[in-house]
Order: structure tokens, then sequence, then C-alpha cells
């Protein structure tokens, strides 16, 4: 058998052996559950993904727009200052092809994880979600992407609120970001982006 | 640099039975940005990070990867220890006393409230082949350690409720108390039988909350804004913790960890030199427990039981333990626990423990437990004043 060490005596134990009992073994299914408290920042963001909407938070002595939101700032060590509602649109950051599911299945179609930097946020501002409505071979990092929410009456405020990112039709990757910031200051800087 | 290590500032929020309106980060933010503050430094200026967290009361694998952001420890060292908080002080003195850096943060909090099934999670803690198939609940191991501690000591189960009884009360005067309560011994001598002869009163119910210690070496510490409260000892041991042969009656865990502190802070007798005792009582037992296992009753354990009758561990008492509320009143926070005590310890010695202020307290000690079924525990001696031959 591949893989069977061949330095090591004795006979490999088979699934029939356990279960006709012929090996000893104990089993034991703990009951191990959890209600996180979201707290302000994720309470706010998830009662927003419920509405159908991105809400960030603002430092106002760094200047980031960051999301998910938090309220406090990890680069200033203070308290954040503002919520900033962001768009649903944004940018493919980094993504995979993910061919093994989650309990280790080999997939045809590949689940494709992606931090896609959100509009409106700061750069390097994102939150990981997946992508859809796409064939994997054609996606790019750079790639303009659009949320495609759940319809209101199934949203249960979650990130699962977004079904996926889909590409936004006739865009070139990273074109036009300019136009989509709100902010001055970070228009500016989009310029070296486009680049990237 | 000489090896003196002082605390400069501490930040906590209070223990209480819920915390709904903050996530646990939400929560280390405002315990961290207290005790910076408290310290009169900025987050820039700690130098390394301890957070004392046991992954499963999180319900988060690899828990340190949840911790910098709100402590100001992004990009710098840091690491989280799987035991009570005061293993944390424990850290950070040795880190500070190598010489590696001069200023740590140590943090631990509970978010206990968050845990639905909390007695599975402590049956998670029992031997797999052993114990688990058993199917009894794990607290139980404290009935058993409690009747034989009785057996052999002679404290009467009576004593035992009026030690429940002296820390719900106590409480009463911490604002910071989840469970302050004002009890006699007959109304906790009359609660049900959670697990013989322990009673349900005399369980320390969960608490949320979190602490924020600073520490700091000689020179850092005497810059300070608050005044420094000097590490004069500390101690920590594990005993053999296999339930079929360990020692039930005494908390040996405790006593190594005391030697250790003991020496450290050239204490040869505790009842004498030492103010004041924060020790845990998770359950109310362990607080005579672990008040024999710190030298208290040389002579004869049973004496714990009567300095209790005697009302001499009560807050106007000889030898004042748990004037917080300890577990009992202020509520039990986990990892957090002996973090609390320190809290207490320092709020003493600066002088503004409002309403429960022990008089002139100078010295005093603080003893952790982790809990059922763990003999692991140690020992913090804290003082207002520097060693005279430092
Ligand atoms: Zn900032």
């Amino acid at each position: 058998m591949a893989g069977q060490p061949t330095n090591v005596r004795g006979t490999p134990v088979r699934s029939a052996d356990l279960k006709k009992g012929r090996v000893f073994t104990t089993t034991y299914v703990p009951r191990i559950q959890y209600a996180w408290d979201t707290g302000q920042a994720i309470g706010r963001y998830l009662e927003e993904l419920k509405n159908g909407r991105l809400i960030a938070r603002r430092c106002n002595n760094c200047q980031r727009i960051m999301i998910p939101p938090r309220m406090f700032c990890e680069r200033c060590f203070g308290p954040t200052h503002a919520w900033v509602v962001v768009k649903d649109t944004g940018t493919v950051n980094t993504f995979s092809l993910s061919y093994v599911s989650w309990d280790v299945r080999r997939l045809k179609k590949p689940e494709i994880p992606a931090v896609i930097e959100i509009d409106g946020a700061s750069k390097g501002m994102g939150i990981l979600h997946v992508l859809g409505n796409v064939s994997p071979k054609a996606v790019r990092i750079g790639m303009k992407v659009r949320a495609v929410w759940k319809p209101a009456q199934q949203r249960t405020g979650s990130i699962t609120d977004i079904a996926y990112f889909e590409p936004i039709k006739g865009k070139a990757p990273a074109a036009k970001r300019t136009a989509k910031k709100p902010f001055k200051a970070k228009a500016k800087k989009s310029k070296s982006r486009k680049r990237r | 640099m000489n090896g003196r290590v002082g605390i400069i500032g501490i930040g906590y929020t209070a223990a209480q039975p819920t915390t709904p309106y903050s996530s646990f980060k939400e929560l280390m933010f405002e315990a961290a940005q207290r005790a910076y503050f408290d310290a009169g430094i900025d987050a820039a200026e700690v130098e390394s990070f301890v957070t004392c967290a046991e992954d499963l009361n999180t319900g988060l694998s690899i828990f340190d990867e949840y911790t910098p952001d709100q402590l100001g420890a992004v990009q710098k060292p840091m690491h989280t220890l799987t035991q009570d908080g005061l293993h944390g002080i424990a850290d950070a003195v040795m880190q500070i006393k190598s010489g590696l850096v001069e200023v740590v943060a140590v943090e631990a909090h509970s978010k206990a409230s968050n845990i639905l099934t909390p007695d599975w999670i402590l049956d998670y803690a029992v031997d797999p082949i052993f114990n688990r198939p058993l199917g009894f609940n794990p607290h139980a191991l404290a009935g058993l350690e409690m009747n034989l501690f009785l057996h052999e000591t002679g404290i009467t189960p009576q004593q035992v409720s009026q030690v429940a009884a002296k820390n719900r009360t106590n409480a009463l005067r911490n604002p910071l108390a989840a469970y302050p309560a004002r009890l006699t011994a007959d109304d906790t001598a009359a609660g049900p039988y959670a697990h013989y002869p322990l009673r349900e009163t005399e369980m320390a119910q969960t608490a949320d909350g979190c602490v924020v210690v600073v520490l700091a070496s000689d020179d850092k510490a005497r810059a300070a804004a608050s005044q420094p409260l000097w590490v004069r000892g500390i101690g920590f041991a594990n005993d053999s913790p296999t339930l079929e042969s360990r020692d039930w009656v005494h908390a040996e865990y405790t006593r190594i960890a005391a030697q250790m502190a003991y020496r450290m802070a050239g204490i040869t007798n505790p009842a004498r030199e030492i103010d004041f005792f924060e020790v845990d009582d998770t359950y109310a037992y362990k607080e005579l427990q672990h008040l024999i296992a710190l030298g208290l009753y040389p002579n004869r354990p049973g004496e714990a039981g009567r300095a209790l009758e005697q009302g001499l561990t009560r807050p106007d008492g000889k030898t004042p333990v748990n004037v917080s509320g300890g577990c009992l009143g202020l509520g039990w926070t986990l990892e957090a626990s002996g973090l609390y005590r320190i809290v207490e310890l320092v709020l003493q010695l600066r002088g503004q423990a409002g309403p429960r202020q022990l008089p002139g307290a100078k010295m005093g000690l603080a003893q952790s437990w982790r809990g059922v079924p763990t003999t692991s525990g140690a020992v913090a001696i804290l003082s207002s004043e520097q060693k005279p031959w430092e």
C-alpha cells in the first residue's frame, strides 16, 4: 500500500476490526457551545449587513476607514471615532482557487475565497468573502467586484447575508477606482494602486 | 539595573454576570486603556505582552492570534499562557529580571457568560480513558476533595459555610463585585448540596471581566505616574494531577509556590509579616485549604476553621482574607481570577480601596488556583515598600 511505512512490523488496524470490537476504543463527543457577545463594532456591522449595506469605522488620528469595523485603532491604540457607510463594491486583493472542501473532499468546481478591498474603506482594508458567478479561470487580482446580497427576508445579520461577490461586467481590472473613492485624500493615493 | 520589579499600573472592568455590550476585544481594550493611563504611559512604551487564556474557554483555537490589536501589541513580542493570570505576572517578572525588557503588560479576561456548556468544557479537562466514561459532573471532584479535607483536618461543614457568608458579605463593599450579598453562615448552610459535602452556596458563580497589569523595571517604576507596588515574591507549582493517587488534603501546589515566594521575599512568618491575603475560594473550603498551604496555621490545620470562627480573617480581624469578596463574592472570572486578586492588593496597598480599605496595609499576598481538575497554583507577594537591602 502506497505511503505505508516499510520499517514498522505489525498488523494494520482495519475498520472491520473496529466494528467487530477486536481493538479497544473509547468514544467521546464533546458538547461545546458558545454564544459570543458581538459588542458594539461587530453588532452594528451585522445589523447593517441585515440592512443590506456595509459599514466601517474611521480613526480620526490616522484617518483610516476600517472594515470590518472596530471600536479601537490597532495602530494608534485609541478609540475609533465615527461610523462610515461604505460601498458594497471593491477590488480583489488576493484570492485562491480551493479544490479541497473543508471536510477534505476533492472539488471539481473550486471554491474561491477572496479578500476584497472595499470601495470607500482605506487601502488594504477589505473583507474576506467568496467569489461567485465567475469562471475560476477568469478571476484576477485587481478585478472589480460587487456584493450579491441575499433577498432581504432571508438576511439574518451574518456575513453570509452577502451570498458572494461577482465581477462587475465591463470593468477592466482595477479601472475607474478613482471615481469610486469618496474621500479626497484617498483619491490621490489611488493612482499608484492602478499599477499594482 | 537591579532585579526589582514593580507594578506601575492596573486597569480593569467590574466583574459582571454578563457583558453583552462589549465583545471580548472591546473589554480588553477598555482594561488596557485604563492600565496604561494609570501607569502614565502610552501603549507604545510597553515592550512585551502576556495574555492568559484557555482556548476552550474562549471558543477560539490559538487564542494568542486574537489579542494584539486591542492591547497595542501589534508588531511586538507577545504570547499567551494557558494559565491563571498570576502565572502571567510571574512570566512578566522573569522577562524584566532577565533584562530582556523593562515594561510588560499582563492581561487576562473572562467571557464565561458566552460559554453555554461550561460543565462540558470542564469535563473535557478530565482523563478521557479513566474518568470521562464514568459520566459524573466534574465539579464532584471538589466534593471528593472537600470530604477528605474535612475528615482529615477536623474543619467543619459549618465553618465552610461561614467562608461563603464572609466573602459574599465582604463583596458588599466592593463595587467591582458581581455577587455581593448580606449572608450569614446559616443562610449559606441552608443551600442544597451540589456535590456532597459541597453545597451550591459554597461554589463561586462565574463572571465576565478583564484585568490588565503593567509591570516595570526599577528605573521605569520609579518614574511611573502612580505609586509603584513592588513584587517582593513570586512562585508557582503543580502537584501530580492524577485523580486516582493525588493528595486530596493538602494543596501542595500552593505550599510549594508559597515557599518559592517567601524565599524570594525573605519571609519566615507569613502570618505576622503579611498584612492581608487574597486567596482562591472557587469553592468555599478551598480558602481554608489554601490558607493552610500558605503556612498560616503551621501547628494544626484545624486552626484555620477556628480562626475563621473567631473572626480573625474578617476585614477587621488580625489576618484579613478576601476583603475583595474573593471568587465567591466578586465572581469566578476564569483565568482573570488571579489578576482580580492583584487588583485588590494594589488598591489596598495604594490606599485606594475606599470603604473596605485596610488601615496601614503594607504587604499583601495573592494566591490562585486553576480550578478542578488541576493542581496548578501561583503566589505573588506585593509591598508598598522595597526590601531595605535591595
Ligand atoms: Zn488610527
